[in-house]
């Protein structure tokens, strides 16, 4: 349709020039990725894109939610997934839209009043699809947040029988109100399942233990007492040690442990089990 | 106190607005603390005393921001952190750095534990304009 309203419509102003305008672009594009992706993947991406440019426009015009545009929006959907999980930045995906219309500046300056008109319609329709990769990208970057939190919540707090009567649960990470709340629950729920009497709560895999953290996990301990069991805290590192002693916490008549181990062997004592090794056996 | 903030690298800004962004500012500290090469220990001291902080800038300040980088002062270098706050501050900044007395419900032990934390400790408050609290740990 444009071919015939306009001598020099928006597809023309693209392919006049073809070669230098598609090279421009892709100097540009891959400038500005700095050379995180080769240039020949970038040269790749973009010449089908052009292509399906192109076809679009001569096909429908300017409509870029349209059915004539649907290729050039599934290869940028595709372009825009790519660099969202490549770690690229917004800017950085928006650029390998934009960057035509850098790329078709040069053809403005024989000042035809035919050529300006074709170059604003195309910046129009440039610009759209500049938002729809923008928008792709962050539809991308949210579906790896939720699948990335939902992999945290898995991870979170096991309680494991490690002897008859003797349960643990090795904390990794940071240790906040709600995360307290779902170990303190699992804990208790599990001294009752297993009827333990021991607990061990393990915090070799939490980073760093301030005030908020010791708070939780006196809380823990209490309640893990006040059903009859026994709690130890092991996985004090050196460093903890250290720091918890500077700030003047008092864990008070709670055990504590250096190891996990330490924690077994002195639960499974606390309930009766002796430890023997064989005679010949141990070198 | 005007902090001798390494002139290599200008300190960053991280908001405290959310209990995520406590969590951030300790990550951002650790990683000042192992770029200055400072000791397990005291790396561990100093993030701790960072999150304490942190967590006062949130709970008790209602939010505010956090400047963390590296500091230089007579060829020796180190990390600083200063927290800064526009809340209700402290009318009794004695009474606030005693161990175990907590206007919330806490431990009471954070801001004074914070102080046997580091090297340097700067605690400056007005009532109803903030308080800026700022830590540096130097390398040994």
């Amino acid at each position: 349709m444009a071919k015939q309203v306009s001598p020099r419509g928006p597809v023309e102003l693209l392919t006049t020039d073809r070669e230098k305008v598609t090279a421009d672009w892709i100097d540009t594009v891959a400038g500005s990725l700095q050379g995180r992706i080769s240039r020949a993947e970038v040269d790749r991406e973009l010449r089908e894109l052009y292509g399906a440019l192109v076809e679009g426009l001569r096909e429908g015009g300017d409509d870029t939610r349209g059915e004539s545009l649907s290729e050039a929006r599934a290869l940028l959907t595709e372009l825009s997934r790519n660099r969202a999980r490549q770690g690229f930045t917004p800017s950085e995906t928006a650029i390998s839209v934009l960057a035509l219309k850098q790329a078709l500046e040069p053809a403005l300056r024989n000042d035809s009043a035919d050529d300006t008109t074709a170059y604003l319609r195309l910046a129009r329709v440039l610009d759209d699809l500049a938002l729809f990769t923008v928008e792709a990208y962050t539809r991308t970057r949210e579906e790896i947040i939720s699948s990335q939190a939902a992999q945290l919540m898995e991870l979170s707090t096991p309680v494991v029988k490690l002897w008859n009567g003797v349960i643990a649960v090795p904390l990794v990470g940071t240790l906040d109100s709600a995360r307290t709340q779902v170990v303190m629950e699992k804990l208790l729920q599990a001294l009752v399942d297993t009827g333990s009497e021991q607990a061990i709560i393990d915090i070799t895999g939490v980073p760093a233990v301030d005030t908020q953290v010791a708070q939780h996990l006196l809380k823990t301990v209490v309640a893990a007492r006040l059903m009859g069991a026994e709690c130890t805290v092991s996985g004090i590192r050196p460093q903890i040690a250290q720091t918890i002693v500077a700030l003047g916490i008092e864990f008070g008549d709670i055990i504590t442990k250096a190891t996990l181990a330490d924690a077994l062997q002195h639960a499974l004592r606390a309930s009766g089990v002796d430890l023997v090794a064989h005679q010949g056996v141990g070198r | 106190m005007t902090v001798p903030w390494a002139a290599e690298a200008p300190p960053q800004t991280q908001p405290i607005t959310q209990n995520d962004d406590v969590v951030r500012s300790r990550q951002q500290v650790r990683a000042l603390a192992q770029e200055c090469r400072l000791s397990l220990v005291e790396q561990t001291k100093f993030i701790t005393a960072a999150s304490e902080l942190a967590r006062n800038t949130l709970v008790y300040g209602g939010g505010g921001e956090m400047r963390a980088g590296l500091v230089e002062r007579h060829g020796r270098r180190g990390v600083a952190a200063v927290f800064a706050d526009s809340g209700p501050g402290i009318p009794d900044t004695e009474l606030a750095l005693t161990d175990g007395w907590t206007s919330g419900g806490g431990l009471g032990l954070g801001l004074s534990g914070a102080r046997r934390l580091v090297d340097d400790f700067v605690l400056d408050t007005e009532v109803e304009r903030g308080t800026t609290v700022t830590i540096v740990k130097w390398a040994r």
